[in-house]
């Protein structure tokens, strides 16, 4: 088994600060409380970290990739599918790239 | 936003049990969803092969940190030489919310034993919080029903990592087929998954144009960590504002 220590160590940290956050909540409920502020902010997080994931490679990428996101966008809000809007995704890139 | 979760604690709590008749109901609730995981995991699987991770180092992660929106997003940062300072961080950013979901579920786990609460917290993702919760609101007190959600989850999860590492491990060339595109397709679909409404838009083209900023002026994948930051700022600014 090819692991290398590095790699370990790395996903080690990443396994701590993960169990740290779902028992945080637990063990801070009896201790402390969230300003509503707060816990909205906290709401965010997954969505404000999802766009900065994708807006520069999409804004900086060519047509195809803008194109084939915005369909990709379109077949997930239509279908409510992931794969689904991967596969269409993955396959739209491609032609478009044909195109080009 | 017109419904308000009650910050106010119970004054009396119905008797909570945590049993095996609870983790079976668990187990049977989540085997819908966790075809869908299985099917996110697989995707994983396939692109932690391509961002350079081997097979034992994937299933490492999916067991040892086991949080999907984490694991896809530090694929992107998987590049020699490894920022693990980064890495860890935005971890540990985009796991915050299970800080909230864990305090919603305080009600039910605290009338647990600690040893309970704090190994069956590990097993708290999304999918099985959602449906946890879902229960609790129907009246439900078997906190088992956690344990079983997690388990299946957990299993579908690592066994389509391995899954998608070996089907990886067949395509040679990916960008050739399109298929270095299927991660930002992904996050695509899980953002406008998200979606809850206008309320969103400030936020998020907030986190959009600090990212592309920011993405332009430093090296490497702090532009993650910044709109992340900027976006849930915002977020928490325009708390109450909305009508």
């Amino acid at each position: 088994m090819d692991v290398n220590l590095e790699v370990f160590l790395i996903i080690l940290g990443m396994g701590l600060v993960t169990y740290a956050t779902r028992s945080g909540g637990l063990w801070m409920m009896g201790r402390i409380k969230l300003s509503p502020r707060v816990e909205a902010g906290l709401r965010y997080v997954p969505g404000a970290v999802f766009i900065s994931m994708i807006a520069p490679a999409l804004f900086t990428g060519g047509l195809a990739e803008l194109a084939a996101g915005i369909l990709t966008g379109a077949i997930a809000v239509r279908t409510r599918n992931l794969l689904l809007a991967m596969i269409i995704g993955v396959l739209a890139v491609w032609l478009f790239r044909q195109v080009k | 936003m017109s419904e308000q979760t009650s910050n106010e604690k119970p004054t009396k709590v119905e008797p909570v049990t945590y049993d095996l008749r609870g983790v079976i109901a668990g187990i049977r609730r989540t085997f819908p969803v966790g075809i869908s995981i299985f099917a996110y995991g697989l995707i994983f699987g396939v692109l932690s092969g391509q961002a350079g991770l081997h097979i034992f180092e994937a299933l490492l992660m999916s067991s040892l940190v086991y949080a999907g929106s984490a694991q896809f997003a530090v694929l992107g940062m998987w590049i020699a030489p490894l920022p693990a300072a980064s890495i860890i961080i935005t971890t540990l950013i985009i796991n915050l919310r299970h800080v909230l979901m864990g305090a919603a579920l305080y009600p039910w786990f605290s009338q647990v034993s600690p040893l309970k609460r704090y190994l069956t917290a590990y097993l708290m993702t999304d999918e099985s919080w959602a449906l946890t919760m879902g229960e609790y609101m129907n009246g439900r007190r078997n906190a088992g029903f956690l344990l079983g959600s997690g388990i299946v989850a957990f299993i579908a999860w690592n066994s389509s990592t391995i899954a998608g590492q070996l089907l990886g491990g067949v395509v040679q060339d990916p960008a050739k087929y399109g298929l270095d595109f299927a991660f930002t397709a992904v996050f695509i679909a899980l953002l406008l998954g998200l979606w809850r409404g206008k309320g969103d838009l400030l936020p998020w083209g907030i986190a959009a144009l600090v990212a592309i900023v920011v993405s332009q002026a430093l090296p490497g994948k702090w532009y993650i960590l910044a709109g992340g930051f900027a976006g849930s700022l915002m977020g928490a600014w325009t708390y109450g504002r909305k009508s």
